[in-house]
C-alpha cells in the first residue's frame, strides 16, 4: 500500500497511486477517488482546499500569494513511507505553512510557506519534535572590521536576509558569526559575500570549530602575556622602593617621605591587582556566589590580604604597637605577575595536550567536487548531502565516505587504517572520508557525511574519551571537592597560631605565613594530573590507529595479566588461501592448480574461492568448465578441456574406485598441521592435493612474543577442532590452546581465567565474539576500515594487526605511569608545600618561606604537571 | 596569652567554622523544573558554577540540557556526568547539548572536570 491521501472533495481516504485522478494545485498534490470528484474540484478549487490552505488563501493578499517561498530541506532518520507522511502531516498543519512534501527515498522535504507569517526554524522544529533530523549546517566565521554593537546588529540583519540561513548570531568580542543554515539553499560563499557586501571583511580559510577554538586560546594566552608584562614591570619599581633600606641614597630618607613613597607603590600596584590580576576576582566572586571555592579564591584572597594589610600599614603605621611594620606591596605584584605568567605557560603546553585531536581533525578534506545539476561544482565539504555524487581526481582527498559508482583507483588509507599499502578501489567498493586517492579518477556515492563518516566517529570518540575521566583520580576528586575551604581555613588557623605564639612583630609573621598558605596551595597542580595525561595518552594511541574508550579501558589495561586472543579472523587472515600443491608422479603442480581451480571458478565456497585465489597468484589462466556438477558434503567435478576433473575428499575418491595411494600420507600429515587438504583426481587417476588453510597474519607471530616480553599470559580461543587449533598455536607458539569453544561459551571461558584471579583482555572481530569482549576487563575489538564495530568494545585497533594489543598495552602502561608521577607530584608538593608555608619548619630551622617563592611555586607547579604529560607526545611504539 | 590573642584566637575560630558552614553547609541551589511536554529541557549557565544547579526533571523521557560556559577560566572547561559516562567540552560562549534518558529516580550529579563545581539532576 502506497500513501494514504484525502480527497478533498468527499473526504475519503484514499491510496495515492491507486487514485482515480490527481491535481496539481499552489505546488501541493490532490488525489481524488473519482473522476467526478476531480471534475468538482476544477471548477472550485479554493472551496475543496484543506483548512490550512483555504485559510491561507481567503487571508492572504495576492502579493502574499507571490511572497510564498519554497523551502528544500535535508532531512534523515525516515525508515519509510510512514515516516514521511507523519513528517508531512506535522508540517502541513503548521500555520503559515501552505504544502509539505516529504520524499523518503531521497531524504528531502519540501515546504511552501508564506515568511511573513512562519519562520524557517518553526518549521525545522516541527520536524526535529517528532524526532527526525534536518540537514542544518552550523558555520563559524570569523569577522574583521567590526566596532560596535550596531555593527552586530548589522552583520546580523544581513546574515538573516541570506536565504537559507536560520539563524545568525554574531559575537562582538570574538569577532565571529556563528551562523546556522541549510546547505541545500545557499552556501558559505554566500554567507560570506553578505558580510562582505556589508563592508565588513568575512576571514576567509577558517575552519568550522576547532581553529576558532584554538584561536580563542591564542587570544587569552596573548591576554595573559600582556597581564603578565604590565605586573612584571610595576613588580620592578614596586621590589626597589618597597625596600628602601637596602638602596644607598633611599635608606636616608625621612619616615615621612619614605610613607610617601609607600602610597605611591600602593597606588600603582591597584591596576596590577584589578587589571592582571582581573580574572583571579571575577572567577573567585562567580564562584563564591555558588558557595564554592576554587584556586582564584585563594590567589585573589592572598594579594588582596597583603594589600589591604600594607595600606593599613601606611595610613595608620601607629595601630601596630611593635612597630618596625613595612608594606608588602611587592608580593601583590610580583605572585599576580608570576601567577599569570605560569597560567600563559600552562595555556601554551596545555594546546599542546590536543595536537593528536587536531592532527585527526585536520585529516578532513575542505572541499568536495559534486555533480549538482549535471554540472560539476566545488562545495565545502560540510555542505556534502547523502547521495550526492562526488567526483575524486588523483591526489585529492576522499571527502566524505561512500560507494564506488564509475571508475578506479588505489586509495591511501593509511590515516585512517593504519594499512600503509594503497588499496584498489572500483565500482562497489567503500571508500573511506579523508584517504588519499593516488592513481586514478573515480567517482562515488556520498553514503556518510557529516557527523556520520568514519573520521567523524573517530574523533568523536577520541574527543569524548579524552574527557572522560580514569578512576585512578577519584581520590583527586574528593579532596579538590574540600581543598579550597580547607586551604582557607588552614590559612586563617596558621595566622592565628602565629599572632598567638610567634615572635613579634606578630602581625607581620601571622599576616605573611597566612598569606604564603593560601598562595602556596595549588588545586590546579592536582586536578590537571590525570586528565592532561589521558589526553596525551588517548591521542596518542588514536595516532596509531588504537581507539581507547575512556580513561577506565585505559587504566584497566595497564593491570592485564592474561590475552585471550580469538583464533579466526584475530591470529588468521579470517579467511583461507591456497598452502600446498602436492602432484602424483607424471603431474605437475600448475597443471594440477589450473585444472582444479577452473573447475572452481566461479564457485562461492571460500575453500573453492581460495584455490582459484592461489591459481590467479601463480599467473595461471583459468579455462571454462563444462558440466559442473556439486556432490553436496564431498566435493564437485567437470569437464576441463576435454578431461574429466574430480575435487573433493578421500571418501570421494573411494567412491569412484580411485586410489589415493602415497597422497594419503601426504593428505594425513597436511591436516595435522591444521589445513584443509583436497583430493584432485584427473581422467580417473589420483593426480594430487591441494591444501588451503586459514593463513596466520604476517605480524601475529611477533605480536605473540612481544606479549609475552610484556610479562602477559597469551591464551589462544577458537571453535576449531583440537588438531587444527593445536597446529595453529603451535606456530605462533602458544602454549595454552583452547579448542572446540562453542561460540556461546566464549564468554564462560573468559569468566573461567578471571577466575583464576587474572585481569583478563579478550581479543576479537567485535560482532561474533560481542559477549566475551564484554566480559573480559578490556575487550579489544580488531577490524579493518569501515567495519570495524568501534562501538563495541573497551579499545578498537583499526589497523587489524595483533601489534596494535602491544601497543595499546604500551601506551596505557606509559600513561597509567605518567599519571602517577603527576599525581605523586601534585601531592607531595601540597602536602609538603602547605605545612612549611604555614612555618612548621620555623621552630627547628628558622625557616620560612616568602610568599614571593610560594607564587613562584605555586605557577609552576601546574606548568610542570602539564609539561610532563607533554612528554608522552614522544612515547614512541618501538619494540617493546 | 594577651587580651588581643584572645580576641584572635576567637575571631580565628569563628571565621573557620563560617568558611566551613559556607562551603559545606547544606546548599540551597537554584532549582530548574523543566517543561513536561515532549523532550525536557533546561539551560544551563556556567560561570564559576551551575545556574540553576539542581534541576529537576521526570524519570523515564528524555532530557536535553545546554550548557553555555560564560567563562574563560579553565576550570569549568568540562562537564561531566559520571553516572551516564557522558562528558563534554564545553569553550567558551557556545551552546553544548547534551541528551540524557533518566530510567530510574534518583539524584545524578555532575560536576566540572576537578569536581569543584557542582550541580545535580534531581529525576522523580
Amino acid at each position: 500500500m502506497g500513501i494514504m491521501a484525502t480527497d478533498p472533495v468527499c473526504g475519503m481516504e484514499i491510496d495515492e497511486e491507486a487514485a482515480a485522478a490527481s491535481r496539481s494545485y499552489d505546488g501541493a498534490t490532490f488525489c481524488f477517488c473519482s473522476d467526478a470528484c476531480a471534475a468538482r474540484f476544477d471548477a472550485a478549487p479554493q472551496q475543496y482546499l484543506p483548512a490550512a490552505l483555504r485559510g491561507e488563501h481567503q487571508a492572504a493578499e495576492p502579493a502574499a500569494v507571490d511572497a510564498a517561498e519554497e523551502l528544500r530541506l535535508p532531512i534523515s532518520g525516515m525508515t519509510c513511507h510512514h515516516c514521511a507522511e507523519t513528517i508531512r502531516v506535522a508540517v502541513a498543519a503548521l500555520p503559515g505553512v501552505m504544502a509539505a512534501h516529504v520524499n523518503h527515498a531521497a531524504g528531502e522535504g519540501t515546504v511552501r510557506y508564506d515568511p511573513s507569517r512562519i519562520e524557517v526554524p518553526r518549521i525545522i522544529e516541527a520536524i526535529e519534535a517528532k524526532g527526525f533530523q534536518t540537514g542544518v549546517l552550523k558555520l563559524t566565521v570569523g569577522i574583521a572590521g567590526m566596532h560596535c554593537a550596531s555593527c552586530v546588529t548589522k552583520v546580523e540583519g544581513a546574515l538573516g536576509r541570506v536565504r537559507g540561513v536560520l539563524a545568525a548570531t554574531v559575537d562582538l568580542a570574538t569577532e565571529t558569526a556563528r551562523v546556522s543554515y541549510l546547505p541545500a539553499e545557499t552556501s558559505v560563499a554566500a554567507i560570506e559575500a553578505a558580510i562582505a557586501a556589508n563592508g565588513y571583511r568575512p576571514k576567509k580559510g577558517e575552519e568550522p570549530g576547532t581553529p576558532s577554538e584554538q584561536e580563542a586560546r591564542e587570544r587569552e594566552y596573548h591576554g595573559l602575556l600582556a597581564k603578565f608584562w604590565f605586573a612584571a614591570v610595576i613588580s620592578l619599581p614596586v621590589i626597589i622602593l618597597g625596600y628602601p633600606s637596602y638602596f644607598p641614597g633611599l635608606r636616608d630618607l625621612s619616615f615621612s617621605s619614605i610613607r610617601l613613597i609607600w602610597g605611591g607603590l600602593g597606588l600603582l600596584t591597584l591596576p596590577v591587582l584589578f587589571w592582571s590580576g582581573q580574572h583571579f576576582f571575577t572567577g573567585a566572586v562567580a564562584a563564591l556566589r555558588h558557595r564554592s571555592a576554587n584556586m582564584n579564591t585563594l590567589i585573589a584572597l592572598g594579594t588582596s590580604a597583603a594589600w589591604l594589610y600594607s595600606t593599613v600599614v601606611v595610613l595608620a603605621p601607629s595601630i601596630f604597637p611593635e612597630g618596625n611594620v613595612e608594606p608588602f606591596y611587592d608580593v601583590v605584584a610580583v605572585v599576580i605577575a608570576l601567577v599569570v605568567l605560569g597560567q600563559a605557560l600552562e595555556l601554551r603546553a596545555k594546546g599542546r595536550t590536543s595536537e593528536a585531536i587536531q592532527k585527526l581533525i585536520g585529516l578532513q578534506a575542505k572541499t568536495a567536487r559534486v555533480l549538482r545539476d549535471g554540472r560539476e561544482q566545488d562545495i565545502p565539504v560540510e555542505e556534502v548531502l547523502r547521495g550526492d555524487v562526488v567526483i575524486v581526481r588523483p591526489g585529492q582527498k576522499v571527502p566524505v565516505d561512500g560507494e564506488v559508482i564509475e571508475g578506479s583507483s588505489t586509495v591511501d588509507e593509511s590515516m585512517i587504517t593504519g594499512e600503509s599499502i594503497p588499496v584498489e578501489k572500483h565500482a562497489g567498493d567503500e571508500v573511506i572520508g579523508a584517504t588519499l586517492n593516488k592513481t586514478g579518477s573515480f567517482r562515488f556515492k556520498a553514503t556518510k557525511v557529516g557527523k556520520e563518516t568514519m573520521l567523524a566517529q573517530i574523533v568523536k570518540m577520541v574527543q569524548e574519551a579524552q574527557s572522560s575521566k580514569a578512576p585512578i583520580a577519584r581520590l583527586v576528586d574528593v579532596i579538590s571537592g574540600y581543598f579550597v575551604p580547607v586551604v582557607m581555613v588552614i590559612g586563617v588557623l596558621t595566622f592565628v597560631v602565629w599572632f598567638d605564639f610567634g615572635p613579634s612583630p606578630r602581625v607581620v609573621y601571622a599576616l605573611i605565613t597566612a598569606v604564603t598558605v593560601l598562595i602556596i596551595a595549588c588545586p590546579c597542580a592536582l586536578g590537571l594530573a590525570t586528565p592532561m595525561s589521558l589526553m596525551v595518552g588517548i591521542g596518542k594511541g588514536a595516532e596509531h590507529g588504537i581507539l581507547i574508550r575512556n580513561g577506565e579501558a585505559l587504566e584497566t589495561a595497564q593491570r592485564i595479566g592474561a590475552v585471550v586472543l580469538d583464533k579466526t579472523g584475530t591470529i588468521t587472515v579470517g579467511e583461507p588461501s591456497l598452502t600446498d600443491v602436492r602432484v602424483s608422479e607424471g603431474f605437475t603442480d600448475d597443471e594440477v592448480l589450473r585444472l582444479a581451480a577452473s573447475v572452481e571458478r566461479g564457485s562461492e565456497h571460500p575453500l573453492g574461492e581460495a584455490i582459484v585465489r592461489g591459481a590467479e597468484g601463480r599467473g595461471l589462466s583459468l579455462e571454462a568448465a563444462e558440466g559442473f556438477q556439486a556432490i553436496p558434503g564431498h566435493g564437485v567435478e567437470a569437464r576441463v578441456q576435454g578431461r574429466h576433473v574430480l575435487l573433493g575428499n578421500l571418501k570421494l575418491l573411494r567412491q569412484r574406485g580411485i586410489e589415493p595411494g602415497p597422497l594419503a600420507e601426504a593428505s594425513a600429515a597436511l591436516a595435522d598441521d591444521g589445513k584443509t587438504p583436497m583430493f584432485v583426481a584427473i581422467d580417473g587417476r589420483a593426480a594430487g592435493i591441494i591444501a588451503v588453510a586459514d593463513t596466520v597474519k604476517a605480524d601475529s607471530v611477533a605480536a605473540i612474543q612481544a606479549l609475552k616480553r610484556l610479562g602477559l599470559e597469551v591464551i589462544m580461543l577458537t571453535g576449531d577442532n583440537a588438531r587444527t587449533a593445536a597446529a595453529i598455536g603451535r606456530q605462533v607458539r602458544i602454549d595454552r590452546v583452547l579448542a572446540e569453544v562453542l561460540p556461546e561459551d566464549k564468554a564462560q571461558n573468559v569468566h573461567l581465567l578471571q577466575a583464576e584471579g587474572k585481569v583478563v583482555a579478550m581479543v576479537g572481530d567485535g560482532i561474533n565474539d560481542a559477549p566475551a569482549l564484554a566480559q573480559a576487563d578490556v575487550g579489544l575489538a580488531i577490524g579493518t576500515g569501515t567495519d570495524v564495530a568501534i562501538e563495541a568494545a573497551d579499545i578498537t585497533l583499526i589497523k587489524g594487526s595483533l601489534r596494535g594489543v602491544v601497543h595499546a598495552i604500551a601506551i596505557s602502561r606509559a600513561t597509567m605511569r605518567n599519571i602517577k608521577q603527576n599525581l605523586f607530584g601534585a601531592f607531595i608538593y601540597n602536602a609538603l608545600g602547605i605545612p612549611i608555608a604555614a612555618g612548621v619548619l620555623y621552630p627547628f630551622f628558622g625557616l620560612l618561606l616568602s610568599p614571593i617563592i610560594a607564587g613562584a611555586a605555586m605557577a609552576f607547579s601546574s606548568v610542570t604537571v602539564v609539561s610532563n604529560a607533554n612528554r608522552l607526545r614522544r612515547f614512541t611504539m618501538r619494540e617493546v | 596569652m594577651d587580651a588581643a590573642a584572645w580576641i584572635v584566637t576567637a575571631a580565628g575560630l569563628a571565621v573557620s567554622g563560617f568558611i566551613l558552614w559556607f562551603f559545606f553547609g547544606k546548599k540551597r541551589g537554584v532549582e530548574a523544573s523543566v517543561a513536561s511536554s515532549g523532550v525536557q529541557e533546561a539551560r544551563v549557565t556556567v560561570k564559576g558554577g551551575y545556574t540553576p544547579d539542581l534541576i529537576m526533571v521526570q524519570a523515564g523521557r528524555p532530557v536535553r540540557l545546554t550548557f553555555t560556559r560564560q567563562e574563560t577560566a579553565a576550570c569549568s572547561e568540562m562537564i561531566v556526568f559520571p553516572d551516564f559516562q557522558k562528558s563534554a567540552a564545553l569553550p567558551p560562549g557556545e551552546d553544548v547539548t547534551l541528551e540524557f534518558k533518566i530510567d530510574k529516580p534518583g539524584e545524578y550529579p555532575f560536576s566540572c572536570q576537578m569536581g569543584m563545581l557542582r550541580g545535580k539532576l534531581i529525576a522523580r
